[in-house]
């Protein structure tokens, strides 16, 4: 069976570039690109690709859109990205590959392939309670006593939440939790 | 080190080929009192027309260019440093002066696309971040670069020793990792517009600069004033 694979790219050149690649591959049934993530989950849902080949500039979190869907994330790169935003794809594609080392790379992601423990860059439960009293201005004891864990606990939650994130200061991890939805003004100082 | 000694450029090279391989060296120039229009001189008259050592232009250049090299205090005290305060002035003003307030005016616009309270949040945070820078800089204009000025003229000031510089010396880059992670990671969808990649690579671009400024202070200069120190105290 042929696999679906779906390109979410911004660029028109890139975009034919690709088809005119994965044009006559036996392989691969290439659906109508997106051009931004717009509407991306209602096309996930509706087209139910196999693939997505996804430029990462486009979703903050890529992880999200995979759902229960046994989806393989590819990224599209042109230029640096950051390490931690690569890790939530399965594979990489970077535009100055090869057309061989393009469709290898595609070939060897299939769904049956992906590994569960790709979406572990989300925080726990645990990670994001502490994220949000570390934004409400809470020390490591305060957090520790509202969450009766011990402050040892507190701080390697703390490690992990910037391993995950990239982000090392309380007032960065403020504003990821911002963005996040993970509190609104009212629980701020 | 043998390794390097056959990477590093050389004065006879012409500036433009320099500048050709490696174009962020651009944003040197002026801060090292060269202006553009150097046409096809070499590194050693250009530097001799603009009054620079042309040893001490290296050595920065050099330092900016390959990350792994590290001057030896040989190397350090071999060369005219009489540029080096004047050199890190410049510098401060030029994050200060002009990238700074550049990267300021791309998260304002990003800021206007969030909605109210997070964009303030989000604003915000540039701008405790830009205080202090500010406060860094200020500390070493107000202690440190003088202290230098004084032991190059002979001076005995006693007044600071350097010995306390790499103790309190912060690091003026980390907040900014955090902004790239939040702007290229963690913005929503709808903001994804030209500020948002404009501002990736003002960033990393400040960034990596602002790696090799504190290394300029922490490898070269701090072993320079323990020599001046000693020497002068001698
Ligand atoms: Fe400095
Ligand atoms: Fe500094």
């Amino acid at each position: 069976m042929k696999q679906r694979l779906l390109i979410v790219e911004p660029s028109e050149l890139i975009i034919e570039g690709l088809k005119s690649i994965l044009d006559g591959q036996i392989r691969f049934k290439v659906l109508e690109p997106e051009m931004s993530a717009d509407h991306l989950e209602e096309r996930l849902l509706a087209a139910h690709p196999d693939i997505v080949l996804m430029n990462p500039t486009l979703v903050d979190n890529p992880t999200r859109l995979r759902g229960d869907q046994p989806l393989a994330l590819v990224a599209l790169v042109y230029q640096y990205v950051e390490r931690d935003v690569l890790k939530n794809y399965d594979a990489v594609v970077d535009i100055r590959d090869s057309r061989a080392v393009i469709l290898e790379t595609l070939a060897q992601v299939s769904p049956g392939e992906v590994d569960a423990s790709k979406s572990s860059y989300e925080l726990t439960k645990r990670e994001t309670a502490v994220l949000v009293q570390l934004a409400q201005g809470k020390t490591n004891k305060e957090i520790a006593d509202a969450l009766n864990v011990s402050v040892h606990t507190v701080i390697s939650h703390r490690k992990n939440i910037t391993h995950k994130t990239g982000i090392k200061s309380v007032a960065g991890l403020t504003v990821y939790a911002m963005l996040n939805n993970l509190i609104d003004e009212s629980s701020l100082l | 080190m043998k390794d390097f000694k056959s990477r590093l450029f050389s004065s006879e090279a012409r500036l433009s080929d320099l500048i050709t391989a490696y174009p962020s060296l651009l944003s040197l120039l002026t801060r090292l009192d060269i202006s553009l229009g150097f046409g096809d001189r070499s590194i050693a008259d250009v530097c001799e027309a603009s009054g620079v050592d042309t040893g001490f232009f290296l050595l920065i250049c050099n330092v900016y260019t390959f990350n792994n090299y590290i001057p030896s205090t040989a190397a350090i005290l071999g060369t005219d440093m009489t540029g080096l305060v004047p050199y890190l002035e410049k510098s401060h003003r030029y994050y200060v002066d002009k990238r700074l307030p550049h990267i300021e005016r791309h998260l304002d616009a990003i800021a206007q696309k969030l909605s109210g309270r997070i964009g303030q949040v989000f604003i915000s945070f540039f701008k405790e971040y830009k205080k202090e820078v500010e406060a860094h800089f200020a500390h070493e204009e107000r202690d440190v670069f003088p202290h230098i000025r004084a032991l190059m003229t002979g001076e005995r000031d006693k007044t600071y020793s350097i010995g306390e510089f790499l103790h309190t010396h912060s690091d003026i880059e980390g907040k900014l990792d955090d902004l790239l992670n939040i702007v290229f990671k963690y913005l929503p969808p709808q903001v994804d517009d030209d500020n948002v990649l404009d501002v990736v690579y003002d960033i990393l671009r400040l960034s990596e600069d602002l790696k090799k400024h504190t290394f300029i202070e922490e490898k070269i200069m701090v072993p320079l004033v323990k020599h001046l120190e000693k020497a002068v105290l001698s």
